[in-house]
């Protein structure tokens, strides 16, 4: 099923290191260059192209050319369906647990 | 120049040409936008704006290219908020790309400055929207129907 093979590579990209920093990277300045984010890594520059490949394949980051330069960004789409399916869910009974008693409480100062 | 900018995707599994209709029709796109909705007549030149439920204008500006059902650049000046509007226009292009089995929607939004509020204004809106939009043509409803989830029953 493709929608499990998305899933699948989605949380595999996001189970290393190197790949959560890179996502880190781009969230704090998006929009950069291969040479730009491997001043940041300790790592060769095939090594982050190979991980760069694999979160695009996995679509958490969009690449621009602009000229000669590839320029990265952060894409939280997927990020986001993985909120909605994964955590927006089982945090939500727990959310209401909290504002019940938020509403308890105000009531009986009240 | 100092620009802002981002850069959106998502794989829908649908036709360029349902998807083109999800981007465009008014009554359609409250569904995923969260009763918000757009108003113009999609073509290059034709104005446009972007209205909320209780019929305020939030942003306006033109439609600058509109190629059914591949591509479409909007001049986007937001108009609610002084210091929002202050930053002049952006440019929101939206391009349908079909692949396999899903079309590939790419929303671009840029902005000649950086920083610019107008962009991290928008830039947290577009997620929602989008993993809204791609379960609405998927499965035929939405998860999400408020923005902010998270004021759960207050």
């Amino acid at each position: 099923m493709a929608e499990r093979h998305d899933t699948d590579m989605l949380f595999r990209a996001l189970a290393d290191p190197s790949r959560r920093r890179l996502l880190d990277l781009l969230h704090a300045h998006d929009g950069r260059t291969l040479n730009e984010l491997c001043e940041h890594l300790d790592m060769t520059r095939q090594g982050v192209t190979q991980h760069l490949d694999l979160l695009e394949a996995a679509n958490l980051i969009a690449t621009v050319r602009r000229g000669r330069e590839k320029l990265h960004f952060l894409n939280p789409v997927p990020l986001q369906e993985i909120y909605e399916r994964w955590i927006a869910k089982f945090e939500k009974p727990r959310l209401k647990a909290l504002s019940d008693l938020k509403r308890q409480l105000e009531k009986a100062n009240g | 120049m100092a620009r802002s900018t981002f850069v959106y995707v998502t794989y829908i599994r649908t036709t360029p040409e349902r998807l083109w209709s999800a981007l465009t029709d008014a009554e359609y796109m409250k569904q995923y936008w969260f009763g918000m909705h757009c108003e113009s007549q999609w073509k290059a030149g034709s104005s446009w704006k972007l209205v909320s439920g209780d019929g305020q204008i939030f942003d306006a500006g033109e439609i600058v290219e509109a190629e059914p059902p591949r591509r479409l650049v909007i001049r986007w000046q937001h108009q609610n908020k002084p210091e929002l509007k202050a930053e002049g226009d952006s440019l929101c292009t939206m391009e349908l790309e079909p692949g396999e089995s899903s079309v590939k929607l790419s929303i671009t939004h840029t902005i000649e400055r950086d920083p610019s509020k107008l962009i991290a204004a928008v830039s947290g809106g577009w997620p929602k929207i989008l993993s809204n939009l791609k379960s609405l043509l998927e499965s035929g409803s939405t998860v999400l129907q408020d923005p902010y989830p998270t004021a759960v029953s207050r």
